[in-house]
């Protein structure tokens, strides 16, 4: 397909550590297409959020290192581009919104000058121009008073305000995707639903891809067109928002599901937890990662990984119970059949 | 809840509670303002609420982490701030209170053993001889087991984090529990895990909560029935089905409609109420309804007065001067 914008295949990145190689991101392909919020869901830990750094070579290397794969962004490998060129792609290609915007601004620089920094080495623009774009771009984001705000410090605004700030930088140099890395995790739920408003008029607006990363499936839905589910460094199930949360196929999305209380859980309802913890990956298990926390494991689920089962178009999922000669489950209605 | 609230048998009675900071000359901080409300034995009580709204505060209120600037709380009939030495050391043992942040609220150098025993053993509820094996038995409540109680903090996840600053909080037998945003720092599917096992062990042991969460899903799943605070003071307090059906403060009406739900379809016919602005500061607030100047519905009235609580439906409080209008 001709809209795809980034591609990632088969991606594996580790860190070298003092207790060994952690193999963070083992072998994850998936594309972006232009205009669609790629939604990114997973437990800390997973692997969700070093992905996405590998798309702007954010993660320190070494100790971190590529041991496979490749990153196309139009057409364009970035895991052997330099650091000179790297630089041409962040903020004006790519833009990348940080977990948390307490600690990501710089506390020793206004907002103003945070945000004209993504333009220093980039073209050749006059002061004037450049405070101009700034001032455009914390209106869009709905920042009040932006003349006022240009001229101040991070400590002075709240926790929402940063945020915009921090969406303001990612969106300054007009970038065809924006990595969003658990945007409104630290974020009251009424700030949180007018960030995440934002976000989708952003889109709307300006046709810019979104990678949203998150652990709440909250948001998720709310959100995105796509949905990637990672576990243990590895994509669990893919597929649209739909397919992921009314057909779902892999036992851990099930588990997620299932676990989180809502509005429309009565209090007599038990909540089905996923019992044990995620992997350890240090040394990673030979087969399927989710096996040991599994009810549906089955011998081979602890010995081989499991292929990638093509169950639509869109909807992928990595797990044994999806080959033919597999017992027919329904993972959301687990083992039993109750009443 | 079948029983009514004459043979409810009240635990805590808080009246007219304000817990005040002087940061500066002429600044006051005034975290929770005039709150009211009783909590009865067996029931599970929610507190929610936006940052800064005061809820923890509230709860630290309770164990007598501050001394409030007015207003009385009252444990079994009696003002807590009367007890005398041996009433305070009983206190103590009746009241505990589990905390958000598992990292950091369990002492790094001390053992499982030592950080669940010593409680125990300060309230003779164990000697230095049978302290192993009432230990045992408590961290087999809370799913961990005897090989965990030579380790220390830092050898655990954040779930057995959790489960042992649970384990510390029930050693000494309590009567009442706070749990103060227990789940928030965990992961969701381990958060799951520690919710039933709250659950279990209230139905086990006969406990009361007092339950502060910043999460409505999870609060409404485990509370019979909740306040909502706004900016210091409570502005809707009601049975937890009741709230949730029929909330009648904008407030809690916005909250509920903020809340991402996981299930998309729903989501996209949901209707929503979106409020601008962000919460204002709690540093000498006006006296007037806190939530005036982000409510939709706002009047001069509401600009200028302070709206009381009221009952608009038996045992449903709110605190605006239009409820019941939209």
């Amino acid at each position: 397909m001709d809209n795809n914008i980034l591609e990632i295949k088969n991606l594996q990145f580790s860190f070298r550590t003092y207790g060994g190689v952690v193999k963070s991101v083992r072998d994850v392909s998936f594309n972006v297409r232009k205009g669609e919020i790629l939604g990114i869901v997973g437990e800390s830990g997973c692997g969700k959020s070093v992905t996405s750094q590998c798309i702007l070579r954010l993660n320190p290397e070494p100790p971190g290192f590529f041991e496979g794969g490749s990153i196309k962004y139009r057409g364009e490998e970035i895991i052997t581009k330099t650091d000179k060129e790297m630089r041409k792609i962040r903020g004006t290609e790519i833009g990348f919104i940080f977990q948390d915007p307490m600690t990501s601004l710089n506390p020793t620089m206004t907002v103003g000058k945070q945000i004209e920094e993504v333009f220093v080495g980039k073209g050749n623009m006059t002061r004037k121009q450049k405070k101009e774009r700034a001032l455009e771009i914390l209106r869009l984001v709905g920042i009040n008073e932006p003349e006022r705000r240009y001229h101040q410090y991070p400590h002075e605004l709240s926790g929402g305000m940063k945020q915009r700030v921090m969406i303001a930088i990612a969106l300054v140099g007009n970038p065809s995707i924006i990595i969003a890395d658990e945007p409104t995790t630290s974020l009251d739920v009424t700030i949180e639903a007018q960030i995440l408003d934002l976000l989708m008029e952003l889109r709307d607006k300006f046709q810019t891809s979104i990678i949203l990363i998150t652990h709440d499936l909250g948001v998720i839905a709310k959100m995105c067109d796509r949905v990637l589910v990672m576990y243990g460094g590895k994509i669990a199930e893919k597929g649209t928002v739909d397919e992921i949360f009314y057909e779902t196929a892999h036992p851990y999305t099930a588990g997620l599901i299932k676990s989180i209380a809502t509005l429309d859980t009565s209090k007599e309802q038990k909540l089905v937890p996923i019992d044990g913890t995620p992997p350890d990956l240090f040394a990673p298990p030979k087969g399927c990662p989710f096996a040991a926390r599994c009810e549906f494991a089955m011998p081979i689920c602890s010995e081989e990984q499991p292929e990638d089962h093509r169950l639509s178009e869109e909807h992928i999922c990595a797990c044994w119970l999806q080959h033919e000669y597999a017992p027919k489950v329904s993972v959301m209605k687990g083992m039993e059949v109750q009443k | 809840m079948s029983k009514t609230a004459e043979q409810r048998e009240p635990l805590f009675e808080v009246t007219d509670l304000c817990q005040y900071f002087h940061i500066a000359r002429g600044k006051t901080l005034k975290a929770v303002d005039h709150v009211h409300f009783t909590i009865y034995k067996g029931e599970t009580l929610g507190l929610v609420g936006e940052s800064g709204c005061g809820k923890s505060t509230t709860g630290r209120c309770l164990v007598k982490l501050y001394k409030p600037e007015s207003g009385t709380i009252k444990y079994r009939g009696k003002d807590i701030f009367t007890y005398t030495k041996e009433e305070e050391k009983q206190f103590r043992k009746n009241v505990q209170m589990i905390f958000q942040n598992p990292h950091s609220s369990l002492n790094p150098r001390m053992t499982v053993k030592d950080i669940v025993g010593s409680g125990m053993k300060l309230h003779g509820l164990a000697t230095d001889k049978d302290v192993d094996q009432k230990v045992e038995e408590i961290l087999k409540e809370v799913g961990l087991n005897r090989d965990h109680m030579s380790r220390f903090p830092h050898e655990f996840s954040g779930g057995q984090k959790q489960r042992i600053g649970i384990a510390r909080a029930l050693a000494v037998k309590p009567e009442f529990v706070i749990c103060d945003e227990p789940i928030s720092a965990l992961d969701v599917s381990i958060q799951a895990q520690v919710l039933n096992m709250l659950k279990k062990l209230q139905e086990e042991m006969g406990l009361t909560y007092l339950f502060i969460a910043h999460d409505l899903s999870v609060v409404k799943y485990i509370s019979d029935r909740v306040i909502v605070m706004y900016l210091g003071t409570m502005v809707e307090f009601a049975d937890s089905e009741e709230l949730y059906q029929n909330p009648m403060h904008p407030y809690t009406q916005v909250l509920l409609s903020s809340i991402p739900v996981a299930d998309p379809k729903l989501v996209r016919k949901k209707k929503r109420i979106l409020i601008k602005g962000e919460i204002p500061s709690p540093i000498n607030p006006k006296d007037c309804c806190r939530f005036a100047e982000r409510c939709p519905y706002a009047t001069d009235e509401c600009r200028n007065s302070l709206p009381p609580l009221r009952e608009l439906k038996p045992g449903h409080f709110v605190a605006c001067h239009r409820a019941g209008q939209f």
